[in-house]
């Protein structure tokens, strides 16, 4: 997916100005956040389980090369296929031939973030695929070309008189003087039209909530059944998840999975979870006939044994963009990329570079309610800050090396206030050093002082030891 | 290198390690994968069978399923019947070709067409059986096999299930030991899929208000069979 990351400031700027997305924004409130706190108020274990779900993922981190061997043992021993992808292109090259082993017209496809990540839908496209979002939330952003602004309700920015308009501009063979003003209405349309797309495609791309060493299952959570379907009608099932979504047993994954839904929707448990393992076995009379997981690192790797490997425990809930003031002000959009709120502030610019996503960090008014509610206690302010420290001295360096250059520029062109200046400097230098000869500190140059030392400057400056020079030999020739 | 050699080449940099873990170490964490340990387990479902059974219920209500407790598999059909008439469904139904169905006296309601297999895209109800229920949260687990076909969770419109009381566990860990045991040691596949429905399909992605059945079943109703069945025989 391009970015627009760069341009956050002004992308925050119209955001603001958007009424329509402003009323949006407003639902959140009343929805994600309230119904949050009280599912994790009714289970008196939800902080214990925050903690285990951490230690389970920081100990899969921690033996991530193992776990990742374990897991593709198990795909294969179930029949599956592993395709290692380092980069956005190698899992698009992998699915790409996945789908044309199979002679694919048409793949339907669950919400995946990895697949907005590598941008599938318009290399499919471009390569004689359709591809078909079936998430109802997904489907609508399709239909208006756009990006999801949220990671788990990714059209909550499109209000119901902006979804009926993409409708009828989509379903042309409807009868356009149908009644398509409120949402069960529109519903039952996408449900409808979704129907004979979900039989007719050829491929079935999912994301999924988490990986199984154990057993080798891919597991995907959902309220609507989209996925499922996804995964079960086609003849090939792609599983396309990051490398960190591996965790060691179905026990782990439960545990986590008692956070999750709590975290995201305040519900009990979503209404379809499910845990995926191979292909359809000979007797079984429905499922797919090829199971492949498409596994992609694009930079995740680099991630671990820094001080963003924490972000990796992160499971996707949107917690705290739902409880983020500043998601809550600008929308998702605003951050240019996939990923938004404060796990975009961290994660974007990992995966895509701090120069593309300096910004991002910045979009923080670090009151610490993100921290408060992620339920894998990921310390989002702090990795802000070592985004911030990181992006302030990369902008300073450049500046400080510019005006040092600008200021000998113009002293060199200026000779009198040059002499002046570095005389003044040596001799400087030179009552620093006590006498010695070399500088273990130096005022405004502790980045350089810090590793090494600096030569304390013998006496006068170049030249006016080039001037004492060009004299004697004036006087030895006059002599 | 290979990409997955690069892969792995990079992790191991991160975390600090030039190779594979050491015997030792591998030994520790396989037996960490093959005797699977219990994280915490919430203590709600802690509760004899009466009172478990209750929870099962007021969670999958709350859940928006239906719930109707019948007290043998003989009031089964007329159960069935009752439910599509309320809701002005064709007395035609899709099963599931699994035996514990098969045993249940369909004969007693000749109206009822009864057709056994995968779901069709034009079937309105289908009918299955659970592989137990889960107390905590209101929720069924399902698995797919020759005997349950995963379409019939999945395309109709109304999903009827049935579950015996003596199927019903407290917790998702109870709902993995109960597979584990009925598997046995013959097959070392999960089922290919495990399906934890808890209520019926829904999307709150027009406006974050909630509709009912976006793209699976608008109507979930268990059928909660209060006479016991073998725990686990739907697995073999
Ligand atoms: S960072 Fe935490 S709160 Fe945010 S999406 Fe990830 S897991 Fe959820």
């Amino acid at each position: 997916m391009q970015s627009t990351a760069r341009r956050f400031k002004q992308n925050a700027h119209e955001a603001m100005a958007d009424a329509p997305l402003q009323k949006a924004l407003g639902n959140i409130k009343h929805g994600f956040i309230q119904k949050r706190r009280k599912a994790a108020a009714r289970l008196p274990e939800f902080e214990a389980l925050r903690d285990q779900a951490r230690e389970i993922k920081n100990h899969t981190l921690a033996h991530l090369d193992f776990y990742l061997e374990r897991f593709e043992q198990k795909v294969v021993d179930n029949g599956g296929t592993v395709h290692w992808c380092r980069t956005a292109e190698d899992a698009r090259r992998a699915i790409l031939s996945v789908c044309r082993l199979v002679g694919a017209k048409t793949v339907t496809k669950g919400k995946t973030m990895i697949g907005e990540e590598i941008g599938i839908n318009d290399f499919l496209a471009e390569h004689g695929i359709t591809p078909v979002e079936t998430d109802l939330g997904e489907y609508i952003i399709q239909l208006r070309n756009e990006t999801p602004s949220h990671i788990i309700a990714p059209a909550i920015h499109v209000n119901k008189e902006q979804v009926a308009e993409a409708f009828r501009k989509e379903h042309t063979h409807l009868e356009p003087g149908r009644l398509l003003d409120d949402p069960p209405q529109l519903l039952a349309e996408a449900r409808q039209e979704m129907r004979d797309k979900f039989l007719a495609a050829d491929v079935g791309i999912t994301g999924a909530n988490f990986l199984i060493a154990e057993t080798g299952s891919s597991v995907i959570v959902t309220n609507e059944g989209n996925g499922d379907l996804t995964q079960t009608l086609p003849r090939v099932h792609i599983v396309l998840a990051s490398l960190e979504k591996v965790v060691p047993t179905l026990e782990d994954a439960s545990t986590i999975l008692r956070v999750l839904a709590r975290s995201a929707t305040g519900q009990e448990f979503s209404v379809y979870t499910t845990f995926s393992t191979g292909a359809r076995r000979a007797d079984d009379l429905d499922g797919p006939e090829q199971y492949h997981v498409v596994l992609l690192d694009n930079g995740r790797s680099d991630m671990i044994g820094t001080e963003f490997q924490e972000m990796l425990r992160c499971i996707r809930c949107g917690a705290c963009l739902n409880h983020c003031p500043v998601y809550g002000a600008v929308g998702g959009h605003a951050y240019g990329w996939v990923y938004s709120g404060p796990m975009g502030a961290v994660l974007t610019p990992s995966l895509i570079g701090i120069g593309e996503a300096g910004h991002l960090p910045n979009a923080s008014s670090f009151c610490g309610r993100c921290e408060e509610v992620c339920p894998m206690r990921i310390p989002l302010p702090k990795m802000m800050r070592h985004w911030r420290e990181r992006e302030f001295e990369r902008q300073i360096r450049p500046t400080v090396a510019r005006t040092g250059l600008r200021l000998w520029a113009f002293m060199v062109r200026r000779p009198w206030l040059y002499r002046r200046l570095t005389g003044f400097a040596v001799h400087m230098l030179a009552s620093w050093a006590h006498g010695g000869a070399r500088l273990q500190r130096l005022p405004m140059a502790k980045g350089w002082t810090a590793y090494r030392e600096f030569p304390v400057p013998e006496g006068s400056t170049f030249v006016d030891q080039w001037r004492a020079h060009q004299r004697q030999i004036l006087e030895e020739e006059l002599a | 290198m290979t990409t997955r050699g690069e892969i792995f080449a990079r992790i191991r940099a991160g975390i600090g390690r030039d190779d594979a873990l050491d015997d030792e170490k591998a030994r520790e964490l396989i037996d960490r994968l093959e005797s699977p340990k219990r994280n915490l387990v919430p203590a709600r479902s802690d509760l004899d069978r009466t009172r478990l059974v209750d929870l099962f219920v007021s969670m999958a209500e709350e859940a928006a399923a239906t719930v109707q407790r019948v007290s043998h598999a003989g009031a089964i059909p007329r159960a069935v019947v009752s439910y599509l008439a309320r809701h002005n469904l064709p007395m035609r139904v899709t099963m599931a070709p699994d035996s514990s169905l098969d045993r249940i006296p369909w004969k007693l309601e000749p109206m009822l067409a009864l057709r056994q297999g995968k779901a069709d895209p034009a079937d309105e109800v289908s009918l299955t059986a659970a592989f137990a229920g889960i107390a905590e949260s209101g929720t069924l687990m399902v698995i797919s096999g020759a005997h349950h076909p995963s379409t019939l969770n999945l395309l109709p419109d109304s999903h009827m299930v049935v579950l015996h009381e003596n199927q019903i566990v407290g917790a998702y860990e109870d709902g993995w030991d109960l597979l584990r045991r009925a598997q046995g040691d013959g097959e070392k596949r999960l089922p290919r899929t495990v399906l934890f429905v808890t209520g019926p399909s829904r999307s709150a992605d027009i406006e974050q208000t909630i509709q009912m059945g976006a793209h699976g079943p608008r109507r979930l109703h268990i059928l909660l069979v209060a006479d016991y069945v073998g725990q686990g025989r739907q697995a073999s």
